[in-house]
């Protein structure tokens, strides 16, 4: 792949005895969606994470365009450190338990970021923000508290606050696990929509087969931290070539 | 000489009631310095540089171990040594801001070490600062579970208030003393201050049971 | 640095009646505050209603105006009670009435499948309440009671403003007899050097009765 918007080498991580990430390659172009699937404690929220800088890899190299994100070695210098921000202000993270303020409304959850991180004044951060309230289907509730929203309303918030940076890689946590059944489509389709509209690069784990089917164009199943196979959604999920994976997709069945 | 006199009582009351202004006096101006100066001693416990932190948090286990009486006498006698001259009630409001200051200032650490981890990772999700995390993030939420707890430190410092007679300010219960050593009448004074001490604190009771309804585990 | 050892010595003078207030007003803090908290928690409203009196009624108002109360307005009244024992008393009734919120926590804070289990294995009420819901009741109650003991000492310094000859009252002295303020730093420091002994004190109770303690 030549320039791709991730490359991710060598990339190790541990917590205690437990080897979370080993030694991973991956590359990413801009305008992949990239689903992971795989059981858990295979590394896919932790590699998320770590392009999140919520946790230190232990060794390996992330890039982002042409800044560093996590390289190994030193302690990184101003330029390394500057460098560092410029990489993570790419990068937008939407949470398994969405993590909205709760002492917001839902248009200054949305708004907060663009005024005091971007330096928007009040007035654009807010028009900013009602626009993308109004793109994922909740411009009526923009002066809402989040304790006054549905599971899958706080998440279409927490998409619209991840968005207000205008993020090129947007990463996206299990954003369905902690949903009720009936909630999950109206998230789903939002980010369907996200794909037709604009061409933001995508990496996210989740559990729902039928979420990675609609909304990757690749898809990787990874375990003990390390990628087991990769290719198309179709490829993967419906010819599985090793057969570790094809064990955890008829696991994954069995249990429908 | 050994029965209670209710005419002293009230010949002596309005004395005591100056006394139990000034003590109220003293509580209220304390109770400022402490809830500021907490705050400021909680954020720099958990400050990213080492030397302030650890400095923070000796001087904090130090002040809350030891008797606030000899800390006034500290603030008082030795405090003109370093320059600064102060009279008895500002040297009493002092000390008492930075001795339940570092009872604010665990009560504020309480709160923020209360605030979920999701909340700090969403903010830094969005690429905010440590200080607006701090500031827009971490102590509104941090504040609201505290405010009991904070009103109740004004009710404890009140009932400390009385040792501020230990550097001759004339509160309370050094004006029942001082009746008592020129009258002899030791007997209506001193109960008299048990009681209009019960009285503030039966009183203060209402407004912190309100808090505590108003922001119990509001998050 | 003689003179420090000098002073010193003086101060450790002091001492003595400092640990001795201290120490038997723990004990009947303990007392106090256990039965006084297993007051609060019965069903007896004739028992819980006098020990919720007693409890604010003492939290009211506060150590120092009991103390002088107890010295100079009692034996106004024919009672004279001997310094020492009197300032032990108000002190660890003082702490005591802190110490039922503490014990009444963590009394109710007990799985009550406990008491039911102990119940269907036909136990007698004393017993459940001594050899199962006690034991698992200290655990829990330790650590506040830490923080408790601490308070404590520092009150302990209360009792040199009614003339005990404690560290705090030694420390006065030696102050007007030398005329430097910089012992008052030295008192400071020794009171921090008890309270870690406090604490270290309570640490090894706590352990020890770790054992009792419930799953979580």
């Amino acid at each position: 792949m030549t320039n791709p918007l991730i490359h991710i080498q060598g990339l190790s991580k541990r917590f205690g005895a437990l080897i979370v990430l080993d030694a991973l390659d991956l590359s990413v172009a801009a305008g992949e969606r990239l689903a992971i699937i795989g059981p858990s404690g295979s590394g896919k929220s932790t590699l998320l994470r770590i392009l999140m800088t919520l946790t230190t890899p232990d060794a390996g190299r992330v890039q982002i365009a042409d800044d560093a994100l996590w390289q190994q070695g030193a302690r990184l210098d101003a330029e390394g450190e500057r460098a560092q921000h410029r990489a993570r202000r790419r990068v937008g993270m939407v949470f398994q338990h969405f993590n909205l303020f709760p002492h917001l409304s839902a248009l200054r959850n949305v708004a907060l970021a663009p005024q005091h991180v971007l330096g928007l004044d009040k007035a654009a951060a807010e028009s900013r923000a009602r626009k993308l309230l109004e793109r994922v289907g909740l411009g009526d509730k923009a002066d809402h508290w989040p304790k006054q929203l549905s599971g899958g309303q706080k998440q279409r918030v927490a998409i619209a606050r991840a968005l207000a940076l205008e993020p090129d890689v947007l990463l996206l946590d299990e954003i369905t696990s902690a949903l009720d059944p009936e909630l999950v489509g109206e998230v789903v389709q939002v980010v369907r929509d996200l794909t037709t509209d604009s061409a933001t690069t995508m990496m996210l784990v989740t559990h729902q087969l039928s979420f990675a089917r609609a909304v990757a164009t690749r898809l990787l199943f990874m375990e003990h931290g390390r990628i087991v196979e990769s290719g198309t959604p179709e490829a993967v999920l419906d010819h599985p070539q090793e057969a570790r994976t094809q064990a955890f997709l008829g696991a994954m069945a069995a249990h429908r | 000489m050994n029965t209670w006199d209710w005419d002293f009582v009230w010949e002596i009351l309005p004395t005591l009631l100056v006394g139990l202004g000034r003590t109220v006096f003293a509580t209220v101006l304390g109770t400022l310095v402490a809830l500021i100066l907490g705050l400021i001693w909680a954020m720099a416990c958990r400050s990213s540089w080492r030397p302030l932190a650890l400095a923070a948090r000796w001087t904090l286990h130090g002040i809350r171990s030891t008797p606030l009486l000899i800390q006034l006498y500290i603030v008082f006698y030795l405090g003109p040594k370093v320059g600064l001259s102060l009279s008895p009630m500002v040297a009493g409001i002092i000390t008492l801001g930075i001795h339940y200051g570092s009872y604010a200032a665990e009560i504020y650490r309480a709160g923020i070490e209360g605030v979920e981890r999701g909340q700090v990772e969403a903010a830094q999700a969005l690429s905010m600062n440590s200080w607006q995390r701090f500031r827009l993030i971490v102590l509104p939420q941090a504040l609201p579970p505290s405010i009991p707890a904070l009103g109740n430190l004004l009710v404890a410092m009140f009932k400390d208030a009385p040792l501020l007679s230990a550097i001759t300010v004339v509160e309370v219960l050094r004006v029942a003393k001082m009746i008592g050593s020129e009258t002899f009448r030791y007997l209506e004074p001193m109960t008299m201050v048990g009681v209009l001490f019960l009285i503030v604190s039966l009183i203060a009771a209402i407004p912190i049971r309100w808090l505590e309804r108003r922001y119990r585990g509001r998050a | 640095m003689t003179d420090l050892l000098r002073h010193l010595g003086l101060l450790l003078a002091g001492l003595g009646p400092t640990c001795v207030v201290f120490l038997g007003a723990v004990v009947l803090a303990a007392l106090v505050a256990l039965v006084l908290g297993a007051a609060l928690t019965t069903r007896w409203w004739w028992l819980r209603w006098p020990a919720a009196a007693i409890v604010e009624f003492v939290r009211g108002t506060s150590a120092i105006v009991q103390l002088f109360w107890v010295f100079f307005a009692l034996p106004v009244l024919g009672v004279h009670i001997p310094a020492l024992p009197a300032a032990m008393v108000v002190l660890g009734v003082n702490t005591g009435a802190y110490g039922a919120e503490i014990v009444r926590g963590a009394l109710q804070a007990v799985d009550p499948g406990q008491r039911e289990a102990a119940t269907a294995l036909s136990m007698s009420p004393f017993t459940i309440w001594w050899r199962i819901i006690l034991p698992q009741a200290v655990a829990r109650m330790l650590p506040p009671f830490g923080n408790l003991a601490v308070e404590l000492l520092k009150n302990t310094a209360l009792v040199s403003l009614v003339g005990l000859t404690d560290l705090m009252f030694q420390g006065q002295i030696l102050r007007d007899a030398t005329l430097d303020d910089s012992v008052l730093l030295l008192v400071l420091g020794l009171y921090g050097v008890l309270a870690m002994l406090v604490v270290a004190g309570m640490h090894q109770l706590e352990r020890r009765s770790a054992r009792w303690r419930s799953s979580a």
